[in-house]
C-alpha cells in the first residue's frame, strides 16, 4: 500500500486542478468499479454495487491539495500569489512548488530570506528562473502544488497532503478487498474540498445517498506543548463526534463504534474544535443525509511534511471493510 | 442609454423593483418570456434557433447594489443608519443619499474642520457615530417621513466623461448594472442555444437570487456578468491591478467563490483571439460573483465569468470604459454562437 | 393554554444542537395533541402537519422554530477533569463558575471550576479565561471519569426555569425553546379556527450550527411561504438602542433583503387587527435566523421572521416575557387563519411593464 501512497501524495492536484491525480485513481479502479463517471465539476464517481436489499452509500475521500494560484506576473518575471485552500503562511517560504507541466518553483520573500520577519503572503513570490517577464507571463493564472518526497519511516509515514490523498489510497484499498456487500456502494473522489466542500455539495445532490461516510484527516494532539484535544497517532481511526462546522449524526457514530467493537478495531473518538470534511456538505444534501466521517490522526496537517500511522491507516481500511460487508440498520 | 438608467436607478439589495422595471420594459419585445420568482429575481427566456436539443445558457448579472437601511430615528430628527452589502466606511463621510419609497434626499453628517482636532482627524469614524440629515428637526417629523426598514442609495448622477479614446463614464452601481445592461443587449439577436437572462437579487448580501435561479433554470452552462475591481491606479509597488481599464472584458479564472470551468475559460479566450477582441484575464482569487452560487446547483453546472473593469467599486462613484463594455457584449454574442459547437458537454 | 409549565419543560430538557432526543420527544408529544400528522424527518426535525380546508392544491405555510440549544462537549479527560468546547456561541465569560450537567453514561452535576482570587496573580485576575483553558469537575476520581463520560458527551448548563416578576421567566435554551412553545400556543388555537392552507409546524434541528434542519426541512416540505420563529435581543443595559426591543412590548417582525416585503406587511397588519403591540426589527443581511435559509431552498421561498424579544442571550438566565410568548402564538394562529388564494397571488413580484422610472 505504501507505493500507492506515495504515487498518491506525490501528484499534483490543487484545488480546481485535480486532471492529474484523477487520473492516477482512475487507473487504479477501473477494473475494479462496476460503474464509472466523472462529474459536471470534475469528482471521479466508482460505484460498486451490492447484493440486494441494502442501503445507497456515499464514501468521500478528496483528491485536492491546498495550494497557491499565480495572479500577478511581474515585469521581471517573478510571480505574485494567492491561496488556494487553508495555507499555512510560515511553511512558504523555501519551499518548492509544481506547475502542471512539472515546472518547478521557489518560494521566496521579498528582500531576501535573511531579512524576513513575520510571514506575510503579499511579502512573497515565486521564482521560476525565468529571466525576463515574457518568460513567464503565461503563467497567470495556473496554480500549483507542493513538491516534497514521500518518506517511508517503517511504523509512520511522512509527505505532503496526506490530507486527503491518504483516504484516496484507502478508499482504492477498500474498493480492491471489497468482497461481499449487501449496499450499493459509491466511491466519491471528490474535488475541490479545500476551498470549501464544493465537490461533495454537488456530487451528494447527485448521488443521493441514504447514509454518508467521508474519510478525512484529523488533527493528531500528541506532539510537544500540543493543544489538548483527544486524537492521538497510532490509538487507532478517529470517529468523528464533532468538528468545526459538523456534528456527526448520532446513528453514523454509534454504527462506526459498534463495528469497531465487534471487530476488535482500536477506535478514538474526535472532537475538533475547527476544520471539516465533505461529511459536511452531504449531510445537507437534498432533504438531509445521515452522515458521519473516519479521520485519520495526523501531526502537521496542512504543512507539507505530515506524518500518519500505518496501522491507523489500515485499521481504517479494516473498519470500513466490516461496515461495507453487513446490513445497516441506523 | 440604458447603461445610464441602470445605473441611476435605485436598487439596494431587496429592493430591486426599479432595475427590474427597467430591464423588464426594455425586454418586452425581445424574448419569448418574462417571470419573477420569490426573491425577485427577473428571469427572461429566449428561444433559440436551429436544431434540438439545444443547450440551455443562463447568462445572469444582478440587480442590486451596496446601500443602506435606515436603522434608528433620533430624537433630533436625524437617522441612523447601517450599510447593505459591504461599503467601506471611511467613504461614507459628508455623501449624498436617497432613502425610502419616497427617495427623499439627504446627507450624511460631517464634523466641520474647524472644529475637530488634527488627531481625531486622523481616525475613522465608525457607522454607529454616523447620522442622515433628511431635514427633520424632531423624531415626530422624521417619523411622519421615513420608516425603520426604509432602504437608501447613493444620490449619483451618471455622466460620459470623455466622447472619445476610452469613452470613459462615471455614475454608481456599475458592479452590476453594467453587467445587466450587457444581459440586455445581448437579447438583440439569434443565438443557437436557449437562453436563459437572470437579473438576480441580493447578489451582495451572499449571492441568494442566483442560487434559486440556477435552481429553477437548471441550465447546461451559464456566465456570470459582472462590474468588477479594477485597481490600476498607479501604486509604490508593482502589484496587480485586478483588471486595468480599457483593457478589455476580464475573464475569471478563480475567485473566492469558485475556479472557473477550463473548457469555458478557454472558449472566451479563443473566441476573443479569433475574433480580435481585446480581452484580459481577471487576478484570480479574490472577490466573488454569482458564478459561485450557479456552479453548485443540484449536481453542478459549467460556469464562467466575465466582467468590465470599474474603478472604485462598492463607492459612491466608479469610472468604466464603454470600449470595455461593447467588447464584452461583442465577445458573449460570440461566444454564444460559437458554443454548441465547441461544447463538448 | 398555560403557558409556563410548557416552558419549563421544555427550558429543562436537554437537547444540544445534533442530539435534540430528549427535547424531540417531549415536543413531538405536544405537537401530537393539536396536529393531524407528526414525523420526524432525517435529520431530527420535528415536522406536524395541521390540514388546511382549501382544495387541491393546497398551499401551505411552515414554521419554523428551531428546538437545539447551544451547549458544551466533551474534548478530553485529563486527571479526573474535562476538557471541552463548545457547541454553538456562548460567551466565555458566562462558563466561569457555571453548574453543568454532563451527559456521560448517566446524568452527572458538574462544575466549571474556577481558581480562587487568593491564589492568582492580579494580573490574571483582569483576563478572561478562554474556554480551553477552562475544566469542568464532576467530583470523581482520574480512575472512574473515563467510566462514566468518554470524548464526545455532551454537557447542558445546569439550570431550572426561574418564574421572575413581571410574568417574567429565566432558565437556559429559552433561545429557542419559547419559539416551540409558541407554535404549540398557535397549534392549539388553530384547532379551534378554519384554515385554508396547510400548516407545517416545524421544530427543527441544528439551527445553532448553521441553520441545518431548516435547510434540509424546507428542502423536504417544499411549501409556499415559510417564517422563522426566533429570539431578538432585548433592552438591557450595556446594548445600543438601536438593536434592541423591550420586553413585554410584543414580538419584532422582520423587515429587509431576507424577507419578503407582501408577507412583512401582511405579519405587520395582523398585529395591528390584534391591536398588538409590535416593532419593526431591520436586519440589513439575511442570516442568523431559520429564514434565511427557508427564503433560498430550491426556487426560493418567500420568508417572513417573528421575534420574541430575550435578555441574556446565550447564557443560562435568558429571560422573556411570558405574554410576549401567548403574543406570538395568537399572531401565527390568526396569521395563518387568514391566509387564502389571493394572498399566495400577491407574493408575486410585480414585473413594473407599466412604471415610470425618471
Amino acid at each position: 500500500m505504501k507505493d500507492l501512497i506515495k504515487k498518491l501524495t506525490e501528484a499534483y492536484g490543487p484545488s480546481g486542478h485535480e486532471e492529474q491525480i484523477r487520473e492516477i485513481i482512475r487507473g487504479e479502479i477501473a477494473p475494479l468499479a462496476d460503474d464509472l463517471r466523472v462529474d459536471t465539476l470534475g469528482n471521479l464517481i466508482a460505484l460498486k454495487k451490492g447484493t440486494d436489499g441494502g442501503k445507497k452509500i456515499m464514501l468521500a475521500a478528496h483528491m485536492d491539495e491546498i495550494g497557491l494560484i499565480i495572479s500577478y506576473v511581474d515585469e521581471k518575471g517573478f510571480l505574485r500569489f494567492q491561496p488556494v485552500g487553508g495555507i499555512n503562511v510560515m511553511t512558504l517560504s523555501g519551499g518548492r512548488v509544481q506547475f502542471a507541466d512539472g515546472t518547478v518553483g521557489v518560494v521566496a520573500p521579498e528582500k531576501g530570506p535573511e531579512f524576513q520577519k513575520e510571514p506575510e503572503l503579499s511579502k512573497l513570490y515565486i521564482d521560476i528562473g525565468a529571466t525576463n517577464h515574457d518568460e513567464a507571463k503565461d503563467r497567470l493564472g495556473q496554480a500549483v502544488g507542493f513538491v516534497r518526497p514521500f518518506a517511508d519511516l517503517g511504523k509512520r509515514i511522512v509527505a505532503k497532503a496526506f490530507d486527503d490523498r491518504i483516504s484516496c489510497a484507502i478508499l482504492i484499498q477498500v474498493l480492491r478487498q471489497l468482497g461481499h456487500t449487501p449496499h450499493e456502494v459509491y466511491f466519491v473522489f471528490s474535488v475541490q474540498e479545500e476551498v470549501g466542500l464544493r465537490g461533495a455539495h454537488t456530487s451528494a445532490y447527485g448521488v443521493a445517498p441514504d447514509l454518508g461516510i467521508a474519510v478525512d484527516i484529523t488533527i493528531a494532539a500528541d506532539t510537544p506543548e500540543a493543544r489538548k484535544l483527544a486524537m492521538k497517532l497510532g490509538a487507532g481511526p478517529c470517529i468523528k463526534v464533532m468538528d468545526g462546522r459538523m456534528l456527526a449524526h448520532p446513528g453514523i457514530k454509534d454504527l462506526l463504534i459498534n463495528t469497531a467493537k465487534a471487530a476488535s478495531i482500536p477506535y478514538q473518538l474526535e472532537v475538533l474544535d475547527r476544520g471539516t470534511t465533505d461529511a459536511a456538505a452531504i449531510q445537507l444534501a437534498r432533504s438531509g443525509v445521515p452522515a458521519g466521517c473516519i479521520s485519520i490522526a495526523c501531526r502537521y496537517a496542512h504543512t507539507q511534511s505530515e506524518m500518519v500511522d500505518m496501522d491507523d491507516v489500515e485499521n481504517v481500511v479494516k473498519l470500513l471493510l466490516a461496515v461495507l460487508e453487513k446490513p445497516i440498520d441506523l | 442609454m440604458l447603461l445610464e438608467k441602470l445605473s441611476n436607478a435605485f436598487g439596494p439589495s431587496g429592493c430591486e423593483h426599479e432595475v427590474r422595471s427597467l430591464v423588464a420594459q426594455a425586454l418586452r419585445e425581445k424574448v419569448d418570456d418574462l417571470q419573477s420568482d420569490a426573491l425577485g429575481n427577473l428571469i427572461a427566456f429566449k428561444k433559440g434557433v436551429g436544431p434540438e436539443p439545444r443547450l440551455k445558457v443562463m447568462v445572469d448579472a444582478h440587480t442590486d447594489e451596496v446601500g443602506f437601511m435606515v436603522t434608528r430615528i433620533d430624537k433630533n430628527g436625524s437617522l441612523g443608519f447601517r450599510t447593505v452589502g459591504g461599503i467601506d466606511s471611511r467613504l461614507l463621510l459628508a455623501k449624498r443619499i436617497v432613502i425610502g419609497p419616497k427617495r427623499l434626499p439627504g446627507v450624511i453628517l460631517a464634523p466641520p474642520i474647524h472644529l475637530t482636532k488634527p488627531e481625531q482627524r486622523k481616525q475613522v469614524i465608525e457607522i454607529d457615530q454616523l447620522a442622515i440629515d433628511i431635514g427633520a428637526t424632531s423624531q415626530d417629523e422624521a417619523k411622519e417621513l421615513v420608516q425603520i426598514g426604509d432602504y437608501g442609495a447613493f444620490d449619483t448622477r451618471f455622466q460620459a466623461l470623455t466622447g472619445e479614446g476610452l469613452r470613459t463614464v462615471k455614475g454608481k452601481a456599475f458592479d452590476d448594472r453594467v453587467g445587466c445592461a450587457a444581459a440586455v443587449a445581448l437579447a438583440d439577436g439569434d443565438y443557437p442555444i436557449d437562453l436563459y437572462l437572470s437579473f438576480s437579487a441580493q447578489e451582495e448580501v451572499g449571492l441568494r437570487g442566483a442560487r434559486v435561479a440556477a435552481f429553477r433554470i437548471e441550465p447546461d452552462v451559464a456566465f456570470a456578468l459582472e462590474g468588477t475591481i479594477c485597481d490600476d491606479t498607479p501604486k509604490q509597488q508593482d502589484v496587480s491591478p485586478t483588471t486595468r481599464l480599457g483593457m478589455g472584458p476580464a475573464i475569471y479564472v478563480m475567485d473566492r467563490t469558485f475556479v472557473a470551468d477550463k473548457r469555458l475559460v478557454r472558449l472566451l479566450i479563443e473566441t476573443a483571439e479569433e475574433s480580435k477582441i481585446l480581452y484580459q484575464l481577471r487576478q484570480p482569487g479574490v472577490g466573488g460573483t454569482d458564478a459561485g452560487a450557479i456552479h453548485l446547483s443540484k449536481a453542478g453546472v459549467p460556469s464562467v465569468a466575465v466582467a468590465v473593469p470599474c474603478r472604485y467599486i462598492h463607492a459612491p462613484v466608479g469610472v468604466l470604459s464603454l470600449n470595455d463594455y461593447d467588447n464584452l457584449v461583442t465577445l458573449m454574442r460570440k461566444t454564444l454562437q460559437a458554443l454548441p459547437e465547441k461544447w463538448a458537454a | 393554554m398555560d403557558v409556563i409549565p410548557l416552558l419549563k419543560r421544555l427550558s429543562e430538557a436537554s437537547g444540544v444542537s445534533g442530539y435534540e432526543q430528549e427535547v424531540r420527544s417531549l415536543v413531538q408529544e405536544e405537537f401530537e395533541k393539536h396536529a393531524d400528522r407528526v414525523w420526524i424527518d432525517t435529520l431530527g426535525n420535528v415536522i406536524a402537519l395541521k390540514s388546511g380546508t382549501a382544495s387541491e392544491p393546497r398551499p401551505a405555510i411552515m414554521v419554523a422554530t428551531h428546538m437545539d440549544e447551544i451547549g458544551l462537549i466533551v474534548s478530553e479527560l485529563e486527571e479526573g477533569f474535562i476538557h471541552f468546547r463548545q457547541v454553538g456561541g456562548y460567551d466565555d465569560r458566562v462558563l466561569l463558575g457555571q453548574e453543568v450537567i454532563v451527559h456521560g453514561r448517566e446524568d452527572l452535576p458538574g462544575i466549571v471550576g474556577a481558581r480562587p482570587p487568593h491564589v492568582l496573580p492580579s494580573k490574571e485576575r483582569d483576563k478572561a479565561i478562554p474556554h480551553e483553558d477552562l475544566r469542568i469537575d464532576v467530583g470523581l476520581s482520574a480512575e472512574e471519569l473515563p467510566s462514566l463520560v468518554r470524548v464526545g458527551d455532551l454537557i447542558t448548563m445546569n439550570s431550572e426555569l426561574v418564574e421572575l416578576k413581571g410574568h417574567m421567566v429565566s432558565g437556559k435554551a429559552l433561545d429557542n425553546r419559547v419559539s416551540v412553545a409558541a407554535a404549540a400556543v398557535c397549534l392549539e388555537e388553530l384547532s379551534r379556527m378554519r384554515h385554508e392552507w396547510d400548516l407545517y409546524a416545524v421544530a427543527t434541528v441544528q439551527e445553532e450550527v448553521g441553520l441545518k434542519g431548516a435547510i434540509t426541512s424546507s428542502f423536504g416540505l417544499q411549501p409556499d411561504v415559510g417564517i422563522a420563529i426566533d429570539v431578538t435581543w432585548a433592552r438591557q443595559p450595556g446594548t445600543p438602542e438601536e438593536y434592541t426591543f423591550e420586553l413585554g412590548k410584543g414580538p419584532t417582525i422582520g423587515c429587509g433583503p431576507n424577507f419578503h416585503p407582501r408577507l412583512q406587511e401582511a405579519l405587520v397588519e395582523t398585529a395591528n387587527a390584534l391591536e398588538m403591540s409590535h416593532h419593526v426589527e431591520a436586519l440589513t443581511r439575511p442570516g442568523g435566523t431559520d429564514a434565511a435559509a427557508i427564503q433560498i431552498s430550491r426556487e426560493g421561498i418567500p420568508a417572513g421572521l417573528i421575534g420574541i424579544p430575550l435578555r441574556n442571550m446565550h447564557t443560562p438566565v435568558e429571560t422573556v416575557s411570558v405574554k410576549d410568548v401567548e403574543r406570538v402564538g395568537r399572531l401565527l394562529a390568526a396569521f395563518v387563519g387568514r391566509l387564502d388564494r389571493d394572498f399566495l397571488d400577491s407574493l408575486v413580484w410585480d414585473l413594473g411593464l407599466d412604471d415610470d422610472i425618471l
